[in-house]
């Protein structure tokens, strides 16, 4: 079985962003970069099925400038076999990374694709659900466990009520949600090994794709602050303030 | 302009998401269908047509629905849909599950999790969590979007919409519905509730929530987490409020024990008002704060139920 893994460099989930003043974006200057926190689990996913035996390779997949290279050697580091970087300086919507990722699916003939449920920079939990339309493949989204049953995968997923169980038949796909596992951290004799494994470089027009995209962003603002209210010093006070004052009791 | 609002249900209530949706839905434009896809779902039907606004409510019955499988319904959804200018449904996670795919199969962006309409055109949406809003304007022919049931009033009642039938079985065996593990409570339900109390890491375990089910209990109100509290074990994931978790607005959040991280804040600061208990006055969580209370959880947790 073929793996293939989806990679987005994003801001540090520790990072705090700011939108800048213009509004014309968030400001990243200088600010850390990491690989988006729902794909190490993908790729950690990925990892512990090939350790299972039931995997023999394991591709990572990222789109973007040419410093994506990074996080497909933090991958490739943790495990992933090899990269492929569809390289770009445009923004990528969704749904071209969508049929980017199809065509690559297509080309290696892919039997498992996981991805992350969405990535902390747009929040648009998009890609995976785009991807199986696209194919025709069925899905597992916001997925917190998976195993291979009978040529198929049970796949559990966090829905708003609980936990949801359903069978895919393969090829399909997993999109990671938190508590899918915990990712490892990459060893220094893997993070130098990495270092041989192989990147192909492709762009979005040598596979075909057209990646304008039909959505503007007119503005990015900062949202509506809070200010902090009032310390207060006993329960006996706050009960009075929520009753009295805040009206919600 | 025509608007299609997919409804969510459990075959026999309408989600009051869905009213958020079809709120959203009528600030888009006047002529609003709902589409209720499912298993002998009648009355959810006739709720959504006693909804103020809708025009037609197009009623799908077929067994294929009844689990509202993302693989089923986004045939169903692009087939109807395509004839509309906006396709509509809840950011829940039925919604996010099946619309990415009814935009992909109608070959269009969607907008996820919208918290504003500026126009036709023209929506907001939070992006990093919440730090930024970005206004984006789209172009497609059919718009795809996922509404942050927050952000939208709760449609009401008043309608008398017309309920029409419509065949269409889209039954793919690919995906099947195994079952599931839905949390049961006498509460309210998290993303209903006007008042949520919930527990971080300092609840120190599960055990503990018994002090927040204690003072629930007087105020009607339901039980959150931050991430903490559900990595620890402390309670089931469906409990999680924030980024990852559920967004809530209720009218009184109280955050007990809970530092304050990003990624909960993203969950819960459009909650009116806001009420942290840490014992910790550094904690990030009294910046959002509108009353502030600096104390040990474990005494003013039994104080605050004896004073309700």
């Amino acid at each position: 079985m073929k793996i293939l893994v989806g990679i987005k460099r994003v801001v540090d989930a520790n990072v705090k962003v700011r939108a800048k003043s213009d509004g014309t974006g968030v400001d990243l200057a200088n600010a850390k970069m990491a690989m988006n926190p729902f794909c190490e689990i993908a790729v950690e996913e990925a990892v512990r099925i090939k350790e299972s035996g039931k995997a023999d390779e394991i591709i990572a997949v990222s789109i973007g400038a040419t410093v994506c290279q990074e996080q497909i050697r933090t991958a490739l580091a943790l495990g992933a076999d090899r990269g492929i970087l569809v390289e770009t300086e445009e923004h990528v919507d969704p749904l071209a990374i969508a049929k980017i990722l199809k065509k690559i699916v297509e080309d290696e003939k892919v039997d498992l694709i996981i991805l992350g449920k969405l990535s902390i920079d747009t929040d648009n939990n998009q890609v995976g659900q785009m991807l199986g339309a696209l194919l025709n493949y069925p899905q597992g989204t916001f997925a917190c466990n998976a195993e291979f049953k009978d040529g198929a995968i049970l796949v559990s997923r966090e829905i708003d009520g609980g936990e949801q169980t359903v069978s895919l038949n393969l090829p399909a796909i997993l999109t990671t949600d938190l508590r899918l596992n915990e990712p490892r951290y990459a060893s220094l004799p893997n993070i130098m090994k990495a270092k041989k494994k192989q990147i192909d470089i492709t762009s979005p027009s040598d596979l075909g794709v057209d990646i304008t995209s039909n959505l503007k962003t007119i503005s990015v603002v900062p949202p509506d602050e809070r200010s902090a209210g009032v310390i207060v010093e006993s329960v006996e006070e706050l009960v009075e303030k929520l009753r009295s004052e805040a009206k919600v009791i | 302009m025509r608007i299609l609002a997919v409804a969510e249900h459990d075959q026999e209530l309408l989600k009051p998401t869905t009213l958020s949706t079809i709120s959203a839905a009528l600030a888009i434009g006047e002529e609003v269908d709902v589409l209720v896809a499912g298993k002998d779902c009648n009355a959810v039907a006739g709720a959504a047509a006693r909804v103020a606004g809708i025009k037609r409510v197009i009623n799908v019955d077929d067994d294929c629905y009844k689990n509202q499988l993302a693989e089923n319904m986004a045939p169903l959804v692009a087939e109807i849909g395509k004839s509309y200018t906006h396709i509509l449904a809840s950011a829940t996670t039925t919604g996010k599950n099946f619309l990415p795919r009814v935009a992909a199969l109608l070959d269009v962006a969607q907008i996820s999790d919208i918290v504003e309409v500026k126009s036709a055109d023209t929506f907001v949406r939070p992006i990093y969590a919440g730090n930024a809003m970005a206004t984006v304007q789209s172009s497609d022919e059919v718009k795809v979007i996922t509404v942050r049931a927050t952000a939208f009033e709760e449609a009401p009642e008043g309608g008398d919409a017309q309920i029409e039938a419509f065949d269409f079985v889209h039954n793919q065996s690919d995906s099947t519905f195994i079952d599931e593990k839905l949390s049961e409570s006498e509460r309210p339900e998290l993303t209903a509730a006007s008042i949520i109390i919930s527990g971080g890491r300092g609840m120190q375990n599960g055990e503990n929530f018994i002090l927040l089910e204690k003072v629930a209990d007087k105020l009607n109100a339901a039980i959150g987490a931050s991430r903490a509290a559900v990595d620890a074990g402390f309670v089931p994931n469906d409990y999680q409020v924030g980024q990852t978790g559920k967004i809530v607005a209720p009218d009184l959040y109280i955050a007990v024990g809970i530092s304050g991280a990003i990624q909960h804040l993203a969950g819960m600061k459009d909650s009116k008002v806001i009420v942290a208990i840490n014992k910790d006055e550094e904690a990030p969580i009294f910046q959002v704060a509108d009353y502030g209370l600096v104390a040990d959880l474990f005494n003013a947790l039994p104080e605050l139920e004896e004073a309700l």
